[in-house]
């Protein structure tokens, strides 16, 4: 009785956490100011803790959630994803006036939507953790109520979000109308049983499916929420929600296509193909044009889930592992450079311009560093973590043969360094700086969290060979 | 450990400058001594370095080797031959006289300048000596980086422009090599069942000529970026004029040949049947950029921009003895090479000298220097006379073997190429006619003073070893011969090989170059 709970254990600290600051949030007294982040933080290294105990156990619960090594390594990135936000959010909950409890547990509450999703086995649960996230998620985003652009952002989200839940949830319908089941094992049967007739209704519960997923990840033509989304958000919210979501999202885009929909693969690998590259070109051309920070980096994460799809697109043994490398090494990159946006914004003034950023590098030299070394990740250049990222999934691409997308891969990089480099040149070589009206001290929990990502970032691209390691094992027991 | 040595001290000598404090420059004194005491042991470990050099062995020496990403075959595996021994000599021995020529004009910033000099340093050092793709890459690129801000942040006018340009280009070149890398990395692990990023594996891999032309031209437009080869040189008079002169001079001297030193150690020995078949095109575009940069220096009214087209000149000669692929066209190719390195290396400096005193770098400013600067003046003009390629002087030997080599595979270059050593002397001397003699035309330029003892101190080294160059070649030319040796042989040989396999699957000129070859062994 005891075993058929473990699976659930990284999801249930996560919800006992966000339940304790809900709570503590209700019975604290008025003005008294309780360590809620701390204690969210605590939830998260309990989740961790447990996954590392579950590792290797390929724990399954109630039949439809399994902690596979797979499952893992995701939800450890997820973790890392919580905390170095929490940490980031420190400064910024009690500078824009943000209610602390219900903030705090609203990342709690994603955060556990977004491992259910990441361990998901039945369609109908990752539907259920896509809720529990995209909700929790929508709130984030129109969190600040003075904001009319936070307000905007959060309507069109949620618009779109339920439109393409829409989509989804009717890919699922039929995939159950097919096989008569939504568990993803029995639906890989009956698929491989059916391998060789052409049913039209599997194409189309592969399309819808394929439709839902491209939404959540943002992926070019279905993208056009994500820069109002990302632009409204508050900063950190939007660096949550850009590696967070997307990170749960492909992971269980993984998981259904390459496990359950694997014999289709013929079919859904050419539309994959054109997705990655739409979104890889589109992503990085329109990022060149944007002159608002947030509006940019939306556009490059577009352009990342590009470069995710690529990993997908090859499916072979190095492409699965190049995902998960990959989520990681954009994970902590993308958090870090939302990070050091939030700690410069103020509550008055978003300062995400990129003229805001003129001469950063004299009057915050420490940030302007650190900024650049997440923007030289973002473009992939050596030694950092986005390299190997970029390398191992391109390496993907061309041991499957894949040489048309490495080469559209590599050449949007290129384009989008020119962009990045917009960011350091405002930092580095304006000749007038920027009156930044941010308090010229940093709390000393955000600085650490940055620091911590910036060693990692380090750590990936100079010893990239553990981590390396470790995906190609989270791999090998699912697919 | 000496080889790992020579690009972990300048690296651990910019991680040390980061933790040194610096508010408001208190501390520049200090930062321009340690970064040039820093450098000065690194070149001092590259001497030990050709010390215990073996230069009658061919192979790989100094070779360390450990594994880095096991799963992929990467593995952090360096070594030096006669190929790269020199050219990781240059860089060390520029990077103090670099280092040096900045006291005077970088006054803001030191910290941050020594710090990125440094690291550029080692990611110069770490392209040569690497022998692993991945290694190598991962240097390659890093590079671009402390050379982009050096531009950026200390250049002159048009500094941002020039810096992205630069690092567009470069990097644009440079993805489409990583895609063959993998390429190549994926090709081995087709025929041996596991990956291997390890050049010398990679040279004895079998590639089906088709193949071999696509990765030969990722590669070597990589490198013809760099070098910059005719029609791809023009990122390089922006980032040459809009660095502060000692981005000027290591842009020149050293990063330069990397493009060269690339196809040397890449293009050529990994695809030998592609190369013999682009060999002459690249020939061509080599002897065009000879003329054109030559002519195109002549009227410029910049001296940095007239140094920077003579780059463009004097590389492609560089190209040519590549192509031509015989022991004294390498040999003169690489001699030309450390020879361009210390020359224009050279002009850069006393150019930045001179633009330091008065602020502009146009010719039409100056005039009858002589009377005023006589020591500068006598200096410029044995560095010029060095770049021309008097005989006695580093630049002439280094071309001399360039057209013995070119000669010997295609006498009809070697006749475009004497234009451009014609064509040379005319713009550099017309440029220190106009700079130098006659009377003094400005008013402003009566009072220069003339090189005080830390000028000297980054001049005389360049002086002598111009002199040095020029008057011993043996010097240099003996460590690389077995090494340049070996190289063409290689080459040859698996040209050869293909020939005798599958004869047909060449247009004409390619089998008829490649039969006499096979008649006639080069020595």
């Amino acid at each position: 009785m005891t075993e058929s709970f473990t699976a659930i254990v990284p999801m249930l600290c996560v919800t006992v956490a966000a339940l304790a600051v809900m709570g503590a949030e209700a019975f604290r007294a008025r003005g008294e100011d309780l360590p809620l982040g701390g204690l969210g933080i605590v939830g998260l290294v309990g989740a961790a803790a447990a996954s590392v105990l579950l590792w290797n156990r390929n724990a399954v619960s109630f039949g439809v959630i399994v902690a596979d090594n797979f499952g893992l390594f995701v939800t450890m990135v997820l973790l890392l994803v919580g905390v170095l936000t929490i940490m980031f959010s420190s400064p910024v909950v009690g500078r824009d006036g943000l209610p602390k409890g219900d903030y705090y547990s609203l990342v709690l509450f994603a955060i556990a939507g977004m491992i259910m999703m990441a361990t998901a086995n039945d369609l109908l649960v990752v539907f259920i953790a896509l809720e529990i996230l995209s909700i929790a998620v929508y709130v984030l985003t129109g969190i600040r109520r003075d904001d009319p652009r936070a307000t905007e952002a959060a309507f069109k989200y949620f618009l779109l979000g339920a439109f393409s839940s829409a989509f989804f949830l009717y890919g699922i319908a039929f995939t159950y109308g097919l096989s008569g089941s939504t568990r993803l094992d029995r639906v890989g049967t009956y698929l491989a049983a059916q391998s060789l007739s052409d049913n039209p209704l599997i194409l189309v519960a592969l399309g819808l499916l394929l439709v839902g997923f491209a939404f959540k990840i943002s992926a070019v033509p279905f993208h056009m929420w994500t820069p109002d989304a990302y632009e409204g958000a508050p900063a950190i919210v939007t660096g949550f929600m850009s590696t967070g979501v997307k990170a749960a999202a492909f992971a269980a885009f993984a998981r259904v296509f390459l496990s359950a929909f694997e014999p289709f693969s013929g079919d859904w690998a050419p539309m994959v193909w054109l997705l990655a590259a739409a979104t890889m070109i589109l992503g990085t051309v329109v990022g060149v044009a944007q002159s608002n920070l947030k509006r940019m980096l939306a556009y490059s994460s577009i352009a990342h889930g590009g470069y995710l799809l690529v990993g997908l697109v090859a499916a072979n043994e190095i492409g699965k592992a190049a995902i998960l490398f990959y989520l990681l090494a954009y994970a902590v990159t993308n958090l870090a450079a939302f990070g050091v946006i939030a700690l410069l914004g103020a509550r008055d003034a978003a300062n995400d311009e990129l003229r805001d950023y003129a001469g950063l590098w004299h009057t915050r030299p420490a940030l302007a560093a650190l900024m650049t070394v997440c923007l030289l990740s973002l473009g992939g250049l050596p030694p950092t973590a986005g390299f190997i990222g970029k390398w191992y999934v391109f390496s993907a691409a061309v041991s499957a043969g894949y040489y048309g997308l490495a080469i559209i891969g590599v050449l949007t990089s290129v384009i989008s360094v020119f962009f990045y480099l917009r960011v350091v040149v405002m930092m580095y070589m304006a000749d007038r700086p920027a009156p930044i009206a941010a308090p010229a001290e940093t709390s000393r929990v955000a600085m650490a969290a940055l620091a911590a990502s910036i060693a990692v970032i380090f750590y990936l691209g100079v010893l990239p060979t553990p981590i390396l390691d470790f995906a190609a094992a989270s791999i090998a027991t699912i697919f | 450990m000496l080889l790992t040595l020579s690009w972990v001290l300048p690296l651990a000598g910019a991680l040390l400058l980061l933790l040194v404090g610096n508010a408001d420059g208190r501390r520049d004194g200090v930062i321009r001594w340690a970064a040039l005491l820093v450098s000065i042991a690194t070149f001092a470990v590259t001497l030990a370095i050709w010390a215990a050099f073996d230069g009658g062995v061919p192979a790989f020496q100094f070779v360390e080797r450990y594994p880095w990403i096991p799963a992929f075959g990467i593995d952090y595996y360096v070594g030096i031959d006669g190929v790269s021994l020199l050219l990781v000599v240059l860089t060390a021995f520029l990077t103090p006289i670099a280092l040096l020529s900045s006291w005077g004009s970088i006054e803001r910033k030191v910290k941050e300048f020594s710090i990125f000099m440094l690291a550029l340093e080692a990611a110069m050092i770490g392209v040569f000596i690497s022998l692993d793709l991945f290694l190598f890459y991962v240097f390659w690129d890093a590079m671009l980086v402390p050379m982009y801000f050096l531009i950026g942040i200390w250049g002159y006018d048009q500094r941002i422009y020039a810096a992205i340009k630069f690092m567009l280009y470069t990097m644009a070149g440079s993805v489409l090599m990583l895609v063959a890398i993998l390429g190549l990395a994926y090709l081995h692990n087709a025929a041996t069942g596991s990956y291997s990023f390890d050049l010398l594996r990679l040279y004895t891999l079998d590639i089906d000529p088709s193949t071999q032309m696509w990765f030969f031209l990722a590669f070597t437009v990589a490198f013809a970026i760099k070098v910059p080869l005719f029609p791809f040189h023009t990122w390089l008079p922006d980032a040459h004029v809009e660095a502060p002169t000692a981005g000027s001079v290591i842009l020149a001297g050293v990063l330069l040949k990397m493009g060269t030193y690339g196809l040397l150690r890449f293009s050529f020995p990994l695809f030998p049947d592609a190369a013999a078949s682009f060999a002459p095109m690249l020939a061509v575009l080599a002897v065009v950029g000879i003329i054109y940069g030559a002519l195109v220096a002549m009227v410029q009214p910049d001296m940095k921009k007239l140094v920077a087209y003579s780059s463009v000149s004097h590389l492609g000669f560089v190209v040519l003895g590549i192509c031509a692929m015989n022991t004294q066209g390498v040999e003169g190719a690489i001699y030309q090479m450390l020879a361009h390195g210390v020359s224009t290396g050279g002009l850069f400096l006393l150019v930045g000298m001179l633009s330091d005193r008065r602020h502009t770098r146009l010719i039409s400013e100056f005039g009858g220097l002589k009377e005023v600067v006589p020591r500068l003046t006598a200096v410029f003009m044995i560095i010029t006379l060095a770049s021309i390629g008097l005989p006695g002087l580093n630049g002439f030997i280094g071309e001399l073997l360039i057209m013995l080599g070119a000669f010997r595979w295609d006498p009809r270059f070697v006749v475009f190429a004497g234009l451009g050593v014609i064509l040379s002397a005319v713009y550099m001397l017309w440029m220190v006619q106009r700079v130098y003699f006659g009377s003094v035309t400005h008013e402003e330029n009566m009072k220069l003073p003339d090189l005080v003892p830390r000028e000297w101190a980054a001049a005389v080294p360049l002086c002598a070893m111009a002199v040095v160059m020029g008057v011993f070649p043996t010097l240099f030319l003996r460590p690389m011969e077995s090494s340049v040796e070996a190289l063409v042989e290689r080459v040859q040989a698996r040209q050869n090989l293909r020939v005798n396999r599958s004869f047909e699957s060449f247009g004409p000129f390619g089998t008829f170059e490649r039969a006499e070859r096979a008649e006639r062994p080069e020595r």
